[in-house]
């Protein structure tokens, strides 16, 4: 057991799925596999309807991880809040189980009196400054998000200087869907620095469908090549946090 | 990020109401709200004819990391920068365990508010107070990170700054997770929000530009130029002109270094004339939403305490299982 990596995706969309799989069931398959997925719903002058709400947060809720809705103005310090909120909640979690397995059933950090709390909390902020972090980010270009991509690209280079300021890696992959010829499309590979955004985000062309499901289910197997790689070289415990959730 | 709904109602207290620890057994008289931000609500109580600030709050993690910067903080000493911290400790609502601590109160204005009462001229004198009590937080190892008018408390009848809303304080070396956008060097293009003394001085600049206008404003285009003609369009802001431009790029070694230079400054100005207080300013600035961003936060250094309980051997072999292995980890 150690300190592995933190997986995340990162979705950021407007409203509803209406191509391909139950985006959700996509979400279970990713916790099933260690990943968090996140959910921003982003709205400018619209608001995001009752359904494109409950879907944004069935997802985060099968994907084990955090959602929130916010006008595109707050997009850089959400995505931050976000991200940071998933990983302490992940870390947190671990070390509810391993609390569990020692002081006995159902002990969670709530239990103990405030000072054992605090001496606990020490460890989640240690791990959570030097885990090493991936987080795909997944940016729905249809048609209404259009003109929401330049605050999406900013809030994104945003989040990079936040996350590459602690002591542990953090790499970033992006990929936009719908892409031109399937569904998802990779815009960048794994990468420290999201600079590289500024090129090629806001020539992106937006589409009329919205396959979230099947951009999940996508966006999985570009985790899976590389641990499968990575599997190779190390213990079963690189996935200690990846199977905590 | 303002707290969301429930959060807020969950926290929720009427003057009068009592908040008793379920731990410590100690009781609470709500007073007043003192202010309420991303992570709780802060009241005024009374508990033995003395009166504290009580934070209390739905989120534990963030309310726990926060005790423990307080705590640590109570052991730098000559510290007078943030509240001394008192205990913490659980409330439960309505079968709800709300986390709750509480700290030493600190009474008076804040910054801005002082500034309009008093006039400008106090600005200078109080970010000379500040840059010395900052220097003695950087050399124990720590940066504020949150700094911003909202965060200074100038007491009286002694006028001393002082800041509460320790959530931004993090390590030298760490990241800061809680800041504030117009206030944050990284969001304006001038560096990382890896905690240096810089983040602070930069800070300092920034507050000092802020209270020479009303409102705040958004980045527009390439950050440094925006803040120079910001300060160019100033009158009172020239004799900082230098110091400003330093602190911004960062040039400062330490928070002593910007201080000598404030101390210069000031005593040029004894004879030029006095500044009421603040006008308002162009039609340039927008408003931006001035709450700090919510996020995890740092940690803290202070050890831990000895009992007696098996619960604290587990959870001692626990923390140093998890040290060990992340230790383990860094050496594959
Ligand atoms: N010790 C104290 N003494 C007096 N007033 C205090 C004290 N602590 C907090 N306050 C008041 O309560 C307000 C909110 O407290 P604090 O900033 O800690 O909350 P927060 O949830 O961290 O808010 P933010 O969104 O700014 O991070 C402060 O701006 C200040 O006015
Ligand atoms: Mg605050």
């Amino acid at each position: 057991m150690k300190a592995g990596t933190l997986r995340q995706i990162l979705l950021i969309t407007d409203g509803c799925s209406n191509h391909g799989e139950e985006p959700s069931a996509m979400a279970e398959l990713a916790r099933e596999q260690g990943i968090t997925i996140n959910v921003i719903g982003v709205m400018e002058n619209d608001v995001i309807d009752e359904k494109g709400l409950k879907e944004i947060e069935k997802i985060a809720g099968s994907g084990g991880g955090v959602s929130q809705v916010v006008y595109s103005q707050q997009l850089s310090q959400t995505v931050q809040m976000v991200t940071q909120k998933a990983m302490t909640q992940t870390i947190q979690g671990v070390i509810n189980r391993e609390l569990q397995q020692i002081l006995g059933d159902s002990k969670t950090m709530e239990d103990l009196p405030p000072d054992k709390r605090g001496e606990v909390m020490e460890v989640v902020d240690e791990l959570g400054e030097t885990s090493k972090l991936e987080v795909l980010i997944l940016v729905d270009t249809s048609a209404s998000m259009k003109h929401k991509l330049p605050t999406v690209k900013d809030s994104l280079l945003d989040l990079s200087l936040s996350m590459n300021a602690r002591m542990g890696d953090s790499r970033f992959s992006v990929f936009v869907f719908p892409g031109k010829r399937n569904d998802v499309e990779k815009l960048l590979d794994w990468t420290p620095n999201l600079e590289a955004l500024t090129a090629t985000f806001p020539k992106l062309s937006t589409g009329g469908l919205t396959p979230t499901g099947p951009a999940i289910r996508e966006a999985l197997t570009h985790f899976n090549k590389k641990r499968s790689l990575r599997g190779l070289l190390s213990h079963d415990d690189e996935q200690y946090f990846e199977e905590s959730m | 990020m303002m707290m969301n709904n429930t959060l807020r109602n969950q926290c929720k207290l009427l003057p009068g109401s009592l908040v008793t620890g379920k731990w410590n057994k100690n009781q609470y008289k709500i007073i007043k709200e003192l202010g309420c931000g991303a992570n709780g609500i802060v009241y005024l109580v009374e508990s033995g004819n003395r009166h504290y600030a009580l934070k209390l709050s739905d989120n534990g993690t963030s309310i726990i990391s926060e005790m423990n910067i307080l705590k640590s903080f109570s052991k730098v000493q000559g510290s007078t920068l943030g509240p001394s911290f008192l205990e913490a400790d659980d409330f439960m609502k309505t079968g709800k365990q709300l986390p709750f601590y509480v700290m030493e109160y600190i009474h008076g204005h804040d910054f801005l508010r002082f500034i309009d009462k008093k006039g400008s001229s106090w600005i200078g004198v109080l970010m000379l107070q500040l840059l010395t009590s900052l220097s003695a937080l950087h050399s124990n190892g720590w940066v504020f990170g949150d700094l911003k008018p909202e965060n200074l408390i100038v007491t009286s009848p002694a006028y001393k700054v002082r800041c509460v809303d320790v959530g931004g304080t993090t390590l030298i070396g760490r990241s800061v997770k809680e800041f504030t956008e117009f206030f944050d060097r990284g969001y304006w293009g001038l560096g990382s929000r890896k905690a240096d003394p810089q983040y602070d001085l930069f800070a300092v600049a920034m507050i000092i530009i802020n209270s020479a206008y009303s409102g705040r404003f958004q980045k527009k285009g390439e950050g440094y130029k925006q803040l120079n003609d910001l300060i160019k369009q100033k009158k009172e802001l020239h004799p900082y002109r230098k110091m400003l431009d330093k602190a911004l790029r960062g040039q400062y070694d330490s928070a002593i270094q910007m201080r000598e230079d404030l101390v210069t400054v000031l005593s040029k100005q004894n004879h030029s004339r006095k500044k009421g207080p603040n006008q308002t300013a162009t039609g340039q600035q927008q408003t931006v939403q001035p709450s700090t961003r919510q996020a995890r936060r740092s940690q803290n250094q202070s050890k831990k305490k000895s009992g007696g309980f098996f619960e604290t051997f587990l959870l001692v072999a626990i923390i140093s299982m998890l040290y060990v292995l992340y230790i383990y980890e860094q050496l594959l």
